[in-house]
C-alpha cells in the first residue's frame, strides 16, 4: 500500500479527531448538560476512518446507535453533532434525534438507527437507488456483531446479493452486546462465513489497525463499486468503554482481564502513530500541529453547542410530516 | 417532480354516483392498476415491488402486466423478506425514489413492523425533516372462503396509533385510484389498505390523473337522525343498512372517512351536530380500535351534540375463524348496523 504523506496526514487527522471528540464528551458528560445516552466509539475509531476514507461525498452511509465515529469520518458537521448531544435546536437533528440518531444528508449520512440491524436494509435500498439511477455510488452500513443475530441482517444480505447491489456491509465486531460475549450469543465466531452463505465476498481486518482496515476496505469497496454486487467486511475491534455512558463500571465482571489488557494495549491511535513515526511516513511536527488544530476545532464546537438555543416547546410537533 | 402540475383534485359526491356514459366504469382492482400505470408513466422515480407483482394474476389484477410495460427494473418480484423489503423501500426513498411496496395481506406487515413503526414513521421527525421517506405500502385485507385468523386481519388501528404514518382505506373505485395517486405523490410514508371484496365493485373512474385529497372524508348519503361513520367495506354494509333504516323511518347519514390518518374529524363533528347520534362501523377489533378513536374524538369535542351514547359495530375481540358458519357470526354487517341504529334512535 503506497500512501502519500498527505494521505497519511488526512487519515491521522480523521482518527485523532474522533478520539479527541469522544474524550471531550467523556470529560464533560458528568456535568449533565449532554442529556442523551452516548455510545462512545473509543477503541473502534479506526474502523470508521479506514472505511469512510474510501468513500466519495455522495456515497451513502447508514449508522447505528454508536454513530459518532461514522458521522465524523464521513464528514458530518462537528458543531452540529455536539449541539445535538446538547439537545439544541442547532443540532444535526434539531434536538429530535440525540446521540443515537446523527444525520448529515449533505455528506451522504442518511441516518442512524438505534434498533439493532435496523438500518441494514436501508443501505440495500440506497444501493438500489444508485443502481436504478446508474450513478455508481456505494452504500455502507455499519453494524455490530449482535446485529448479525437479527433476521433482517440475513434478509438484507440475500436481497443485496440477489440483485447484485453495491452494498458494503461493515461489521464492527467488538465481541460484546452490552455485557454478553459473542460466544454466548452465536454458534461460532466465524462471522465472515455468514456472508459466504450468500456468495458475498468477505474481507476481514484488524479493526485496531487503521492501515489494515484501510487496505481491506479499499479492496471491498472497489469490488462493490465495480458492479460485482455486495461485499462484507468484518473489523475485529475493541470497545474500550461500556455499552453506553462513560467509563465501564464493573467491567471485570464480564470481561476477562487478559482481554481488557489486550484491548487497551491495542490502541488504534498509538498503533497508527507509531507506524507513521517508525516508517517516517509523515513528519512528527505535522502530527503535533494536527493535534493542536483538532483541539481548537473541538473547543469551538463545544462552545457553539453550549451557546446555542434550545428547541422551542411550541415546536414539539414540527417535523412530524413533510 | 411532475406531481404538482398533473394533479387535479376531485371529489366523488356519492358512492353510487353514476355519470352515465360520460364517465368510464372500472373495477376497484382496475382502478388501482391504472393509478400505478399512470404514476409509473408520470414519474421515473416511481417503482413497484412486492411478492407476486409480476405473476400472471398480478395481485388480483392490480399490477397485471405492468412489468411488461415498464420492465423488471421498475416493476419486480421480491423475496418474502417483508422487513428487509420495506427497509429497502425506505432506504431508496431516502435517496430520492418513490417506492410502492405491495403486500398480499396486512397480516404479513406484522413481520415488517420494525421497519414500518420504528423506522418509516420516525425517520422524518427523528432527523428534523432532513431526510424524507415518501413510501407507499399497499396491502389487501382478506375475508371469507375460510381465510381464517392469519389471512383476514384488518390492522389499520395499529398503524393509526403509530405517529408519523398516514393510513388510507378507499371504498370505491374512484377513491382507489385517486387516493393511490395521492399516496404516491405524498412526501410521507403512507399505508394503503384495500379490501378483497371491494375488488368486485365497479364505479365511475375518470381516465385522467386525479387525486383524492388525503385527510378528507366524504358523506356517502345524507341523513338527519344518526351519523354512521363506516370504514372501507363497512361503508357498503352501512349504505345497505341506511336503506333498511329508511323503510323504518330513520334517516341515516353515512360518512366514509377514506383517510383514517389524518382523519377528517370536522366532517364527523358537523354531522353529529346535526343528527345527535354516532355509530362507527369499522372492520377491525373493538378494543383500542379506530371506532373507539372516532367516538373518543366526538365525545371530547362534540359531547353537547350527543343525544345518546355512541355505539361501535366492529369485529369481536377474537381471531377470525375459518368455518363459514363462524365467519357469519364473526363479521358484523347490515343487520348489526340496523339493529344498533334502531336502539339508538327509538
Amino acid at each position: 500500500m503506497n500512501l502519500t504523506a498527505e494521505q497519511i496526514i488526512r487519515l491521522y487527522r480523521s482518527l485523532i479527531r474522533i478520539r479527541k471528540v469522544e474524550q471531550k464528551i467523556e470529560e464533560l458528560y458528568p456535568r449533565d448538560e449532554m442529556k442523551t445516552p452516548v455510545h462512545l466509539s473509543l477503541g473502534q475509531e479506526a474502523v470508521s476512518v479506514g472505511v469512510c476514507s474510501h468513500l466519495k461525498r455522495e456515497d451513502y452511509v447508514f449508522s447505528n446507535h454508536r454513530s459518532h465515529g461514522h458521522y465524523l469520518a464521513k464528514g458530518g458537521d462537528l458543531p452540529a453533532m455536539i449541539a445535538e448531544l446538547y439537545c439544541k435546536e442547532t443540532g444535526c437533528a434539531a434536538g429530535r434525534g440525540g446521540s443515537m440518531h446523527l444525520v448529515d444528508p449533505q455528506v451522504g449520512l442518511m441516518g442512524s438507527s438505534a434498533i439493532v440491524a435496523g438500518s441494514i436494509p436501508h443501505a440495500v435500498g440506497a444501493a438500489f437507488a444508485s443502481w436504478y439511477r446508474g450513478d455508481n455510488r456505494v452504500a455502507v452500513t455499519f453494524f455490530g456483531d449482535a446485529a448479525m443475530e437479527e433476521g433482517v441482517f440475513f434478509e438484507s444480505l440475500n436481497l443485496a446479493a440477489l440483485r447484485k447491489l453495491p452494498v458494503v456491509f461493515v461489521c464492527e465486531n467488538n465481541y460484546y452486546a452490552v455485557c454478553s460475549r459473542l460466544s454466548a450469543r452465536q454458534v461460532n465466531e466465524r462471522l465472515t462465513a455468514r456472508a459466504g452463505a450468500f456468495d458475498i465476498p468477505a474481507y476481514q481486518a484488524d479493526g485496531s489497525d487503521l492501515l489494515s482496515v484501510y487496505e481491506q476496505a479499499g479492496t471491498a469497496i472497489a469490488a462493490a463499486r465495480s458492479g460485482q454486487g455486495p461485499v462484507f467486511l468484518e473489523c475485529l475491534c475493541q470497545r474500550w468503554r461500556g455499552h453506553n455512558g462513560i467509563g465501564d463500571p464493573g467491567r471485570e465482571n464480564y470481561r476477562r482481564s487478559e482481554d481488557l489488557d489486550d484491548a487497551f494495549r491495542r490502541c488504534p491511535v498509538e498503533i497508527f502513530k507509531n507506524k507513521i513515526l517508525a516508517q517516517n511516513l509523515a513528519p512528527e511536527a505535522d502530527i503535533a500541529a494536527i493535534d493542536e488544530a483538532v483541539d481548537g476545532e473541538i473547543e469551538a464546537a463545544f462552545l457553539f453547542a453550549q451557546q446555542s438555543p434550545l428547541p422551542k416547546k411550541e415546536e414539539l410537533g414540527r417535523f412530524l410530516f413533510e | 417532480m411532475p406531481w404538482t402540475k398533473l394533479y387535479v383534485e376531485r371529489q366523488e359526491p356519492h358512492f353510487d354516483h353514476d355519470a352515465g356514459q360520460a364517465v368510464r366504469k372500472l373495477s376497484y382492482g382496475e382502478a388501482i392498476r391504472e393509478a400505478l400505470d399512470q404514476a409509473l408513466a408520470a414519474d421515473p422515480n416511481v417503482y413497484v415491488m412486492g411478492q407476486g407483482v409480476d405473476d400472471p394474476g398480478g395481485m388480483f389484477g392490480s399490477t397485471k402486466d405492468l412489468h411488461k410495460k415498464y420492465g423488471g427494473r421498475r416493476v419486480f418480484d421480491t423475496p418474502l423478506s417483508e422487513n428487509a423489503v420495506i427497509g429497502m423501500a425506505l432506504g431508496s426513498a431516502m435517496c430520492g425514489l418513490r417506492p410502492v411496496s405491495v403486500h398480499n395481506r396486512p397480516d404479513f406487515l406484522l413481520v415488517a413492523m420494525d421497519q414500518i413503526a420504528n423506522h418509516a414513521g420516525k425517520w422524518h421527525y427523528m432527523f428534523a425533516g432532513r431526510v424524507k421517506v415518501p413510501i407507499v405500502i399497499r396491502a389487501c385485507i382478506g375475508r371469507g372462503w375460510g381465510s381464517a385468523a392469519q389471512h383476514s386481519q384488518a390492522l389499520q388501528s395499529l398503524f393509526v396509533h403509530t405517529p408519523g404514518l398516514k393510513v388510507l382505506m378507499p371504498t370505491t373505485a374512484f377513491d382507489a385510484k385517486g387516493l393511490l395517486l395521492a399516496a404516491i405523490a405524498d412526501p410521507n410514508p403512507v399505508l394503503y389498505f384495500e379490501q378483497r371484496w371491494l375488488y368486485k365493485h365497479t364505479g365511475d373512474v375518470p381516465e385522467e390523473m386525479y387525486s383524492v385529497p388525503i385527510g378528507q372524508g366524504v358523506i356517502r348519503r345524507e341523513g338527519k337522525d344518526i351519523t354512521i361513520v363506516a370504514v372501507s367495506h363497512m361503508a357498503v354494509e352501512a349504505l345497505r343498512a341506511a336503506e333498511e333504516l329508511a323503510k323504518l323511518g330513520i334517516s341515516a347519514e353515512i360518512i366514509d372517512p377514506r383517510s383514517l390518518k389524518p382523519f377528517d374529524e370536522q366532517l364527523v363533528l358537523d354531522s353529529v351536530k346535526k343528527t345527535g347520534r354516532l355509530l362507527v362501523a369499522d372492520l377491525s377489533w373493538k378494543t383500542c380500535g379506530f371506532a373507539a378513536e372516532v367516538i373518543a374524538t366526538v365525545t371530547e369535542k362534540g359531547f353537547a351534540s350527543l343525544k345518546s351514547a355512541p355505539v361501535r359495530v366492529t369485529f369481536p375481540d377474537i381471531p377470525t375463524p375459518s368455518s363459514y358458519v363462524l365467519e357469519e357470526a364473526f363479521y358484523p354487517g347490515v343487520a348489526d348496523i340496523v339493529s344498533a341504529a334502531r336502539k339508538m334512535v327509538e
